[in-house]
């Protein structure tokens, strides 16, 4: 999400939680381990809370499930929090001794009562009161997202909502409590620390921050870092397009099948002049380049990943990579070598013991030593720091969610906008996307393994029975979904698992991917794009 | 301070603890086919047995709660006779042919042959060396090939892609039960058969975690791709999980180079022991045949082998023409976010320090 954006507390956190509020997380599917510590919680007396316009595998087990419209969730959140505020039920002392900006929350969140937001959400406002209650009695609340908050064009005023409900509630800094996305690849969070991102450098540092471009620049031995932001991905693709972008490299990823609009993707990457990939398969995205380096995975290298509650893991080597494949620190090494540097560090070790960790104020005492015997979650400011399982505790300011400035926290008063795209009389049906089990992003791994393909191994499309019934298909029927950007013909499943006039789909596969169908507009703040809702028609029988 | 008695040493208890709990903590060890942290158990196995020394009866210490002055012994003659007893017993009932499967059929006592018949069984048990009835029979001198076997339920269930289930072996702890529920899955029940009964999985709720593998304590339930490998010298690898920001992490049984399968321990966080389909089956796409070996340069819209020093050269040419038309801003780059972290770093540093760009991003925004 915003660079940093990793979970407040921990999953042992999970079982210390008097209340767990679920919102726009399929965890039993996405994050499936985590799930079973939930599951425990509720067999211990713990309330689960879950809001979700699906009925999931976790609604089974929820003590309340709050039904909401795609899209919808800063409304509600507003309607919980004006309900917390106008029943005197938030946490006032909490409140007062640490964030600024009530005022202007509680002028926001009172213009939406449970009874008005009811026609934008869905929720009856008699649940809305009921659980702004059971939040106020039964607490610390741990809240946990994913990306159903994420992926929509209000993606970072969802966030904002969800650290605001914390905050009113005073959820924030203890343990059971806090805002705890559920970060989707295994290693995202290690791209961020690593400085992956056109803003910062590894760990952090502005790009445009002249002190940090100090340090890195004698960290590196260079003179000419630039202080000003680069590209975001979708501003690559349309780069692409307009020639401001002329040489492209893809490592490990697969954008013309991960990202929406796929026409539009493949239109920009066909556009590209010159384009080098990194990849361990070929996949959708190989094709479109002029080279193709050959890469280590999993287990033919030494490394770490940094998983979503910031703790450091080591990766280890078993056996070398196939043919003359080699680990892609040595592909971007040998690149640098050409292009006149000589960089030291030749191993992952090297990497991260002489110049990440050390550059990294946070990761300042992880060594690979040390991950040898202990098990680290950042910030580790030095090498005898015993690593921190919750953050807000004396490490407000490494938190981005929710700025903690001279220990102070701050409301933002967010107002709901619809998404970009809503159903109308040609595109009637809300089309949201997400994963499924057995299969992992782009499925270049996954359908490479022995057996999971065996347990799904095309891409289905979920929809209710009321509106199955209405067109008359059943599942195994293949219908046909159209939006402004494309048309793909599918295989249904009738489930009651998705509401009315909302169907569902992943996008694991390259063939009929949801990708064909979803909407590029994204989040303006983080340039998510809005998987989660677009307008759909559908048609049956195909035409 | 409330103690009971065991094998002459007091022991400390606390209210409505079982004489087997209690004996735990103070580090004596009463066997158990089912014993395991997810256990409800209710003294299905039978072996949890001790003797009241002051009454000379045998009690369940599985099911009896400790109170004060009890005197309790664990190793006397009684309850070693009593456990082999049902050792036997037990072994009778399944096909748990482990030390004849490659005896000459003159030396196999009744059943043992028919064993070999079944599926799954023309290959030693997949849990020997690792199986707790196995060891608990060495341990009470059971005389397991000359036990005449009758095998009770010989059942196999192969609807998994990942995970044999056969009950031929099973026995009867419900162990698999237990984990299921505890993980909140519930696919698992018990299902009658021919006056006895055996587990079954509702296949449509499975998810094919394989909690279940690692509850049993037998070879009933096992990993079909490790099935037939031989253990001697395999060793273990911890490492991190490939998918979800999880990070849970695994054992890998390593041997000659190759994972052979996957496991996780109960002690290392974050997963404690726990896994899901992915990162317990979904090991092996590293073997795949359709892995890029090699360096690929696109001629005439069709990739050909190329050496790496052509392709690096051919790269590093190519951006540093680019940058000297169109300035370093002109190229950019998407890290991963499936790869290491010191992969990233790298890619990141190339941009900024070497191109000169902060056109550096990957895919976190999704």
């Amino acid at each position: 999400m915003l660079g940093s954006g990793a979970m407040s507390n921990s999953f042992e956190d999970i079982e210390k939680a008097k209340t767990i509020l679920v919102i726009g997380s399929n965890m039993t599917v996405a994050h499936p381990v985590v799930a079973t510590f939930v599951h425990n919680a509720v067999q211990n007396g713990s309330k689960l809370v879950v809001i979700d316009p699906r009925a999931t595998k976790l609604t089974e087990w929820a003590d309340m499930h709050l039904r909401l419209k795609v899209g919808s969730d800063v409304a509600l959140i507003n309607s919980i929090m004006n309900v917390l505020i106008a029943e005197g039920l938030y946490d006032k002392q909490y409140v007062e001794q640490w964030a600024d900006g009530f005022a202007e929350l509680k002028e926001t969140v009172l213009r939406y009562p449970p009874e008005d937001t009811e026609k934008i959400t869905g929720v009856p406002a008699e649940q809305v009161v009921s659980l702004a209650r059971l939040l106020a009695q039964s607490k610390p609340a741990m809240l946990m997202y994913t990306l159903g908050i994420t992926e929509h064009t209000s993606g970072v005023h969802n966030v904002f909502s969800c650290a605001n409900l914390q905050l009113l509630l005073g959820n924030i800094g203890v343990p059971g409590g806090g805002v705890n996305p559920l970060r989707g690849q295994n290693n995202v969070q290690g791209a961020c620390d690593a400085g992956a991102l056109p803003d910062s450098f590894p760990g952090y540092e502005k790009v445009d921050d002249p002190v940090a471009r100090r340090k890195f620049q004698k960290a590196w031995n260079v003179s000419n870092l630039l202080g000003y932001e680069g590209l975001r991905l979708p501003a690559m693709l349309e780069g692409l397009k307009t020639k401001k972008v002329r040489a492209f490299y893809v490592f490990g990823e697969d954008p013309a099948t991960t990202e929406p609009d796929m026409h539009h993707v493949h239109d920009c990457l066909s556009s590209a002049e010159f384009m080098v990939c990194n990849d361990i398969f070929p996949t959708k995205t190989t094709e479109f380049a002029d080279v193709v380096f050959p890469s280590a995975a999993w287990s033919e290298d030494d490394g770490t990943f940094t998983n979503t509650e910031r703790r450091v893991n080591r990766v280890r080597k078993v056996s070398p990579p196939p043919g003359v494949a080699r680990p892609n620190w040595w592909i971007f090494r040998e690149l640098a070598k050409r292009m006149g540097d000589t960089w030291a560090s030749s191993c992952a070790k090297d990497i991260w013991d002489n110049e990440m960790a050390p550059q990294c104020s946070m990761l300042n005492g992880i060594t690979y030593d040390r991950l040898e015997k202990e098990s680290l979650q950042w910030p580790v400011p030095h090498a005898l720091h015993p690593g921190t399982p919750h953050l807000f505790k004396d490490t407000a300011h490494l938190y981005r969610d929710v700025r903690f400035t001279q220990g102070r926290a701050h409301f933002k008063a967010i107002d709901w906008t619809p998404s970009a795209e809503i159903p109308d009389e040609q595109y009637p049906f809300v089309l949201s996307t997400g994963r499924r089990l057995y299969h992992y992003n782009c499925s270049s791994q996954t359908a490479n393994a022995v057996g999971l393909n065996d347990l799904l191994s095309e891409e289905i499309v979920d929809i209710s029975p009321e509106d199955a019934k209405r067109f008359g298909f059943g599942t195994d029927d293949m219908i046909q979904l159209t939006t402004r950007r494309g048309s793909i013909t599918v295989r249904a499943k009738v489930t009651d698992e998705v509401p009315k006039g909302m169907v569902w789909m992943a996008f694991h596969f390259y063939k009929n991917n949801s990708n064909w169908l979803t909407n590029s507009a994204a989040d303006p703040i983080s340039d998510t794009a809005e998987y989660k809702s677009c307008a759909v028609r559908i048609d049956y029988p195909a035409v | 301070m409330r103690h009971v008695i065991f094998n002459n040493k007091k022991v400390e208890f606390t209210e409505n603890q079982t004489l087997l709990d209690t004996a735990s903590v103070a580090g004596i060890n009463i066997p158990t086919l089912c014993q395991g942290d997810t256990c409800y158990c209710s003294s299905s196995c039978g072996l949890g047995i001790a003797e009241n020394v002051d009454t000379g009866e045998l009690i369940s210490t599985c099911t009896t709660l400790a109170t004060e002055g009890m005197n309790i012994s664990t190793e006397s003659t009684k309850v070693f006779e009593a456990r082999r007893e049902k050792l036997i017993s037990i072994f009778s009932k399944g096909a748990h042919n482990c030390f004849t499967a490659r005896l000459p059929e003159g030396k196999c006592a009744p059943g043992h042959l028919e064993a070999r018949e079944l599926e799954w069984h023309e290959q030693e048990c997949p849990a020997k060396g690792t199986c707790t009835l196995q060891k608990l029979a060495g341990k009470h001198k059971v005389p397991v090939m000359d036990i005449p076997l009758k095998i009770e339920t010989p059942v196999v269930d192969n609807r998994s892609p990942f995970i044999a289930r056969d009950y031929s072996r099973c026995i009867k702890c419900g162990q698999c039960i237990s984990v299921c529920q505890d993980i909140g899955q519930n696919a698992i029940s018990r299902c009658s058969y021919n006056g006895t009964w055996h587990p079954t999985v509702d296949i449509e709720k499975c998810t094919h975690c394989g909690q279940c593998l690692e509850a049993c304590p037998v070879g009933a339930l096992f990993d079909k791709k490790a099935f037939g490998i031989a253990k001697k010298k395999v060793t273990k690898v911890q490492t991190t999980c490939p998918y979800c920001g999880t990070g849970c992490q695994l054992q890998l049984h390593v041997k000659d180079e190759k994972i052979i399968k996957v496991t996780a321990d109960e002690d290392v966080a974050p997963n404690m022991g726990r896994l899901c389909v992915k990162g317990r089956f979904g090991y092996d796409f590293i073997y795949s045949e359709n892995r890029l070996k090699t360096p690929l340069i696109k001629e005439d819209g069709k990739f050909r082998e190329a050496s790496w020093d052509e392709a690096l050269d051919l790269v590093a040419s190519k951006f540093i023409e680019v940058r000297e038309e169109y300035g370093p801003d002109a190229i950019a780059g998407l890290s991963c976010a499936r790869s290491i972290t010191e992969d990233s770093y790298n890619m990141q540093k190339l941009f900024r320090a070497t191109i000169g760009t902060n056109n550096i991003d990957h895919c976190a925004r999704t």
